[in-house]
């Protein structure tokens, strides 16, 4: 299996919580190509994808913050209408349910990222629709 | 016929017979403690004292003084006085080590107990005709049950209808005309603020027409407040568990401060950081020596409470003297919603929990509203926030499943508390009472 590997980092919800995170990678020269936040009121989850992805959870871990991995299906599709449905499509079939799903369109290229509790199996379900997963590599490379 | 006073010869005894009597029985139980109180044993030991040397009143300031922590580690039986088969009651006081503080009593000191509730009952007009809502926690804790011997032995009816459930209350205040209710200042105010919130007009709605309120120190203005919201005439109680609970001090019909009953108890008002005595007037800490207890006689224990003694007669006839209103809360429990809460109980929940780290915080507020804070552990922290609303909830749950009622519980970052050196600040208290 190839899945990507985000950070999530737990945040309070006060204001200076998400310059806090981004002053660390920034100064550990990182690149973030993708961001999102969870947010339940009292607090959040501040997900990223980014360049070097050891050595951004290492720094925040230095640093303090409360820091975790999770793994996530990238899945690219074309940017065209009803391509999100594809998959939404086969997973529903399958009686795979989504726990996280987000996107981004990168040129012509759109990309799909898919959190559900058991990943192998969602990931063998698509690419046997013909579906192209992503390593993390082929996704760091856009 | 209303009573002027329970115990008429004893309340009002000149204060030189009293002070005679104090010293009488100050002897008494000095000797008693040197003959069977290991504990006491070793203290008098260590400083050469014996309880023959003790001549006046003012030889007390010889005796050590016995704290908060001695009741902690000679816990549970190590200031027991009498064989055990003479113990016929256990109450208990927590601290923040975890371990309670056990108090006993004796049939004697239960009765005891009782009889200096009922001068109390009496001193603020209560009569046989008064219907007590006692809404202070039954069981371990003392508030509830000393009252409530005291109000049966005065003739009262009693309603044992412990705190919380404020619809209860108000069901059983209106069903059986409720004229007296016993509760913590917090719960008082809540009370108010529930019935307004519900359409109740005590003054037309209620029988209501005196409290009892104790537990917490709180300030002239939270009285006022009572009394304008509720309609009533709400007297200050003064108890500690280890000094049998409430019917320590009392305020009487003038409500200006409460008459330590001095025949049982043996006041000192000492400065903190020396031990020792100030001048009449003068706050400093309050000091007590039981002088009837019997299972568990303490000597010069150590309140923590802040307060100041007021030498000057009192209108209404009674020789003891007067204390002013506690302005020290050093006690660790908590009362919300009258509801007793020791941080421990929540805290063994939360240690429980391997997602949470250790270092929690608990905040009261405004009108008893109760939040929770907790770090979470770092290890544990798995990125998916939809287990982080699920770990909420479960322990709003445990813990209201614990202390009776529902908090506000906040996941905070590992390391976003405060770290506390020596004794943990586990509890902000900003709410104005």
């Amino acid at each position: 299996m190839n899945p990507v590997q985000l950070l999530a980092v737990f945040a309070e919800n006060k204001p200076d919580q998400l310059a806090r995170v981004t002053a660390a990678l920034a100064s550990a020269h990182l690149n973030i190509h993708w961001i999102g936040i969870a947010d339940v009121q009292k607090f959040g989850v501040i997900r990223f994808l980014v360049d070097r992805t050891d050595l951004a959870f290492d720094t925040l871990k230095q640093r303090g913050f409360t820091v975790s991995r999770v793994d996530v299906l990238a899945v690219e599709v074309e940017d065209c209408p009803g391509a999100l449905h594809i998959v939404a499509k086969t997973l529903s079939a399958a009686g795979i349910s989504l726990n996280n799903c987000s996107g981004f369109v990168f040129g012509r290229r759109a990309i799909i990222l898919l959190e559900t509790s058991d990943l192998e199996l969602a990931r063998q379900t698509l690419a046997h629709h013909g579906l192209k997963i992503l390593s993390e590599t082929e996704i760091l490379q856009l | 016929m209303t009573l002027m006073y329970w115990q008429r010869d004893l309340e009002t005894m000149p204060r030189d017979p009293l002070r005679a009597l104090q010293l009488q029985r100050l002897q008494d139980t000095v000797a008693r403690v040197e003959a069977c109180v290991p504990f006491y044993q070793s203290q008098f030991a260590s400083t050469r004292f014996t309880a023959a040397e003790l001549r006046t009143l003012e030889d007390v300031r010889r005796l050590p003084f016995t704290t908060n922590a001695d009741l902690r580690n000679h816990y549970p039986y190590g200031l027991v006085a009498v064989p055990p088969n003479r113990l016929s009651r256990l109450h208990t006081s927590s601290g923040t080590t975890g371990k309670p503080k056990a108090i006993f009593f004796s049939q004697r000191d239960v009765d005891q107990a009782a009889e200096l509730v009922a001068r109390c009952l009496i001193m603020v007009g209560a009569t046989a005709d008064d219907v007590l809502q006692n809404m202070m926690t039954y069981g371990l804790f003392t508030g509830a049950l000393v009252v409530h011997y005291g109000a049966e032995k005065v003739g009262l009816l009693v309603i044992p209808a412990g705190p919380g459930n404020s619809e209860r209350q108000l069901l059983l205040m209106r069903d059986f005309g409720t004229t007296l209710f016993h509760c913590t200042p917090s719960y008082a105010l809540y009370l108010a603020d529930f019935m307004e919130r519900h359409g109740v007009d005590p003054r037309r709605d209620l029988k209501l027409r005196k409290a009892l309120i104790g537990a917490e120190a709180h300030s002239e203005a939270t009285r006022a407040k009572i009394e304008a919201s509720l309609g009533i005439q709400a007297y200050n109680s003064y108890g500690l568990s280890e000094m049998n609970g409430p019917g320590v001090a009392f305020e009487c019909e003038h409500q200006q401060g409460m008459h330590l009953w001095e025949d049982h108890y043996l006041l000192e008002i000492i400065n903190p950081d020396t031990g020792d005595p100030v001048p009449d007037g003068d706050p400093g800490e309050l000091v007590l020596t039981t002088l009837c207890r019997e299972a568990m006689p303490l000597l010069r224990y150590r309140t923590r409470d802040i307060t100041a003694i007021i030498p000057e007669p009192c209108p209404c006839g009674r020789t003891h003297r007067r204390l002013r209103r506690i302005t020290g809360r050093s006690d660790d429990m908590l009362i919300v919603r009258g509801v007793n809460i020791y941080p421990q109980q929540i805290e063994r929940i939360l240690m429980a929990v391997p997602e949470l780290g250790r270092n929690y915080l608990i905040e009261l507020d405004g009108l008893d509203e109760m939040t929770i804070k907790v770090e979470l552990s770092p290890a544990h922290f798995d990125g998916h926030v939809e287990h982080l609303v699920q770990l909420e909830s479960r322990l709003v749950d445990k813990i209201r499943a614990e202390i009776l009622t529902k908090p506000k519980l906040q996941l905070v970052a590992p390391g976003s508390l405060p770290i506390s050196e020596g004794k943990a600040k586990r509890v902000i208290d900003r709410r104005v009472l």
